[in-house]
C-alpha cells in the first residue's frame, strides 16, 4: 500500500480528478519503450563512421570558463584537419556539477571506447581515470594533476594520461602586485575552502609568498552571500586583497571591488575576466587558449603518440591586463613601466 | 525494429557499447540502491523528510577515502564511515525529537554542518583514491576468476552481495518486534506511544540506520569510482526520492520484502533511465536536462499516491 510522503497537503474535499494517462503505469511503460529505443539508437551512429577517429569530451559542469575550453578544443581539431560529425566523430556530456552523473559518463565512453577521452576539471578526469583506465586521457583545467593522483610525473606521466593544467601562476601574480604597489606586505586572499582549485592555489601563494617575503591574510567563504563580509573582514589586516580563480569569489567579485574602492584597498585578481569586472590587475590566461593547447595535445594522440610520453603543459600565453579606472578609484598609481608591458588596458 | 536492435548486438563493437555502460549503471544502481534502501527507511517508514543524507553520502566518502589514504584496512574504514553516517542521522534525529526543531528544518540543519564537517575531514576538497587498496582491490584477485562474459560486471557482483546482504538484513529488522515498533511509528506515533513504544528512541535509531546506510553507498562509491569530493551529496536525496518512486511503480507489493526490492529494482533502473539519455538522441533529450526529467518524474510520484486514496474514497 502507498503511503503519501506527507510532503504534499490535501487542498480540499473537493475529489481531484486526474487525466488517465498519468497513472504509475505509465512511468513504468515509458521506461521500458526508453530501455527499446535505447538498444536502437546505438546503430544510427554506428555505421559509415568506423574509419574516422572518435573523441569523447566530459565536462564536470557547463560555465562559461570550461564552455571556452571546449569550444578552443574544437577550434584546434578543425584546424588540424578533423572536421566534426565528417572525419571526427565528435562527442561531448555535461555532468551538471554532479560527480557519480560523472562516473557514469566515464563508464558510457569505456564501452564507446573512443581514440582519446577529454576530460575537463578534475572530478571528470579522476572519474574517468577510475572507469576506463585503458583509454588515452588528455586532461584539461585540472590546477594540480599530482595531487589529483591523475599523474606522479608531469615531465614524464607515463601510462595513457596527459594534459594541459590551469594553475596560474601566483608567484608571477605577487611579483606584479608588488610591482604595481611596491608598499604591500601583507596580502588577503579570500577564497572558498570547498574549491580543489582554490586549495592548491593558496598553497602554492602561500609558499611563493614566503620566498618575496610577504605574509598571506586568508578569509574563506563557503558561498557567494558571505563574500561581501569575508571582504570587510580583510580590511586593516591586510595591504590588499587578492582573488584567485576561485568559482565562488569571482562570482561575487563585485562586492569585493566595492570594499576596495570604499577603502582604497586595492584588490587584485588571478583572471583577466576580473580585471575587467574591476580589479586593478592581472597575468592571466584565456581558457580558449587553454583550450586550443589541450587540442594540440590530442591532435598529437590522435597522430599516434603515447600520451604517457608527452609532459604535462601549462598555459603557455599570459596577458597583462590593467584597470586604470579601478586604479585610480583604489588609490594606486600604475608605473608607467607596467603599463607599457600591459596586454590590454581598461580606461 | 526488432532486426535493428539485433544487428546491433551481433557486432562486437555494439555490443561492448550497451554492456559496459550498462555495467556502469548497474554500478552506480546497487550503490545508489543503499541510498534508496536508506531514504525508503526515513521517507516511507518513519515519514521523516530527511535532507541530511545530502551530507552524509559524502561524509561517508571523505571518512572512508581519509582513512583508507592513511593506510587503515578499506573494510575497516567502510564501517567507521558507516557508523559515522549512524551519528550525522542521530544528530538530526536528536535535534529533532529533543530539541524540539520541525523535521525537515532539523535535516537541513545536519546537512550544512556536514558541508565544514567534510571538508574538515579531508582537510581539502578532494581526496584522489586512484592507486589505493580498497575493498574493490581487495577482492581483484578474486574477480579474475570469473568468465569474461561477466569480467565487465565483476564491481556490480560485490556490490550486489552487499546490497542483499543489508536487504535481507534490514526485512528480516522490519520483522522483528523492534522493526514492527519503528513501523507503527511512522505510521502513527499518538497510537504507537498509547501502545507504550519509547517513539523517540525508534526515532533516533531509524534516522541512524538510515544515514548509516548512505554513508556506507558513499564510502563504497569513493572506492569504486577512485575520489571523494565535497560536492558528492548533491541531489543524493532527490536520486533516492526517485528511486524508491519508481520502485514502487514496478515493484507492487504491500510487504517489506518487496518494498525494499522495489527501492534497489527503482535505483537501478533509474541509472538504466540515465544511461539511455545518454546514448540516445531519444525525444530530444540530453544529459544537460536529466535534472529536470527527474524533478517532474518525482514531482508526478509524490502528487499520484494522493490521487489514488481520493479514489478508494469514492469507490
Amino acid at each position: 500500500m502507498m503511503k503519501p510522503l506527507g510532503l504534499i497537503q490535501p487542498q480540499s474535499d473537493r475529489p481531484v480528478r486526474w487525466p488517465l494517462f498519468l497513472g504509475r503505469s505509465t512511468i513504468a511503460a515509458t521506461t521500458l519503450t526508453g530501455l527499446f529505443t535505447y538498444g536502437c539508437g546505438q546503430t544510427a551512429t554506428t555505421p559509415g563512421q568506423a574509419k574516422a577517429p572518435a573523441i569523447a569530451v566530459t565536462q564536470i559542469v557547463e560555465h562559461p570558463s570550461l564552455n571556452a575550453v571546449r569550444d578552443g578544443l574544437k577550434a584546434e581539431l578543425i584546424q588540424a584537419g578533423y572536421q566534426p560529425d565528417q572525419t571526427l566523430k565528435w562527442q561531448w556530456e555535461s555532468a551538471q556539477g554532479n560527480p557519480s552523473l560523472a562516473a557514469q559518463i566515464a563508464k558510457k565512453f569505456a564501452g564507446d571506447n573512443p581514440n582519446v577521452v577529454v576530460a575537463i576539471s578534475t572530478p571528470s578526469a579522476q572519474a574517468v581515470a577510475a572507469a576506463a583506465p585503458k583509454l588515452p586521457l588528455v586532461f584539461s583545467t585540472v590546477t594540480d594533476p599530482l595531487g589529483a593522483k591523475l599523474v606522479s610525473n608531469l615531465q614524464k606521466p607515463g601510462g595513457l594520461i596527459t594534459g594541459v593544467s590551469d594553475l596560474t601562476p601566483v608567484d608571477k601574480h605577487l611579483q606584479l602586485i608588488t610591482q604595481i604597489t611596491p608598499k604591500v606586505k601583507r596580502i588577503g586572499v579570500l577564497y572558498n575552502a570547498g574549491e580543489s582549485n582554490s586549495v592548491s592555489l593558496v598553497k602554492l601563494l602561500k609558499a611563493a609568498a614566503a620566498n618575496q617575503k610577504l605574509e598571506v591574510v586568508e578569509a574563506t567563504v563557503a558561498n557567494t552571500s558571505e563574500v561581501a563580509n569575508a571582504a570587510k573582514s580583510l580590511i586593516g589586516r591586510t595591504d590588499a586583497i587578492y582573488i584567485p580563480t576561485d568559482n565562488t569569489a569571482v562570482s561575487a567579485l563585485e562586492s569585493v571591488i566595492q570594499v576596495g574602492v570604499q577603502n582604497k584597498l586595492p584588490v587584485y585578481a588571478g583572471d583577466n575576466d576580473s580585471v575587467e569586472r574591476g580589479a586593478i590587475a592581472s597575468l592571466g590566461f584565456d581558457y580558449y587558449d587553454v583550450g586550443r593547447q589541450t587540442g594540440k595535445l590530442v591532435v598529437r594522440v590522435l597522430r599516434g603518440e603515447k600520451p604517457g610520453e608527452i609532459a604535462v603543459e601549462t598555459p603557455t600565453k599570459l596577458n597583462l591586463t590593467i584597470n586604470a579606472k579601478s586604479a585610480q578609484q583604489m588609490g594606486v598609481t600604475v608605473p608607467e613601466k607596467v603599463l607599457s608591458q600591459a596586454a590590454k588596458v581598461i580606461k | 525494429m526488432t532486426t535493428l536492435v539485433l544487428s546491433s548486438l551481433i557486432a562486437p563493437d555494439a555490443l561492448d557499447r550497451l554492456i559496459v555502460p550498462l555495467s556502469g549503471a548497474l554500478e552506480l544502481g546497487l550503490l545508489y540502491g543503499l541510498v534508496a534502501i536508506g531514504v525508503y527507511v526515513s521517507f516511507r517508514v518513519l515519514n521523516f523528510p530527511d535532507l541530511t543524507v545530502d551530507g552524509s553520502f559524502p561524509l561517508g566518502a571523505a571518512v572512508a577515502a581519509t582513512l583508507i589514504v592513511k593506510g587503515v584496512n578499506p573494510i575497516a574504514a567502510t564501517v567507521v564511515a558507516m557508523l559515522a553516517g549512524a551519528i550525522a542521522g542521530l544528530c538530526t534525529a536528536w535535534l529533532n525529537v529533543q530539541l524540539k526543531i520541525l523535521n525537515l528544518l532539523a535535516s537541513i540543519l545536519t546537512m550544512i554542518a556536514l558541508y565544514s564537517i567534510n571538508l574538515r575531514i579531508m582537510g581539502q576538497p578532494n581526496v584522489p583514491l586512484l592507486g589505493q587498496t580498497t575493498v574493490m582491490t581487495l577482492l581483484e584477485g578474486g574477480l579474475k576468476q570469473l568468465p569474461s562474459v561477466l569480467s565487465p560486471f565483476g564491481t556490480s557482483l560485490v556490490l550486489l552481495a552487499i546490497v542483499v546482504l543489508v536487504k535481507l538484513g534490514g526485512d528480516r529488522f522490519f520483522r522483528s518486534e523492534l522493526g514492527l515498533a519503528m513501523r507503527a511509528t511512522g505510521e502513527n506515533s499518538d497510537m504507537a506511544r498509547a501502545q507504550g513504544i519509547a517513539t523517540h528512541h525508534i526515532v533516533l535509531l531509524g534516522m541512524a540506520l538510515s544515514n548509516g546506510l548512505v554513508a556506507l553507498a558513499g564510502a563504497l562509491f569513493a572506492q569504486v569510482n577512485g575520489f571523494a569530493d565535497v560536492t558528492l551529496g548533491v541531489g543524493t536525496i532527490v536520486f533516492g526520492l526517485a528511486a524508491v518512486i519508481i520502485g514502487e511503480t514496478v515493484v507492487s507489493g504491500t510487504t517489506i520484502f518487496w518494498a525494499t526490492l522495489g527501492a534497489i529494482v527503482g535505483s537501478i533502473l533509474y541509472r538504466i533511465a540515465v544511461t539511455m539519455a545518454l546514448n540516445t538522441d531519444f525525444l530530444g533529450l540530453e544529459t544537460q536536462d536529466l535534472n529536470l526529467v527527474t524533478a517532474i518524474l518525482v514531482a508526478l510520484a509524490l502528487v499520484l499516491p494522493q490521487y489514488k486514496r481520493i479514489k478508494w474514497r469514492f469507490r
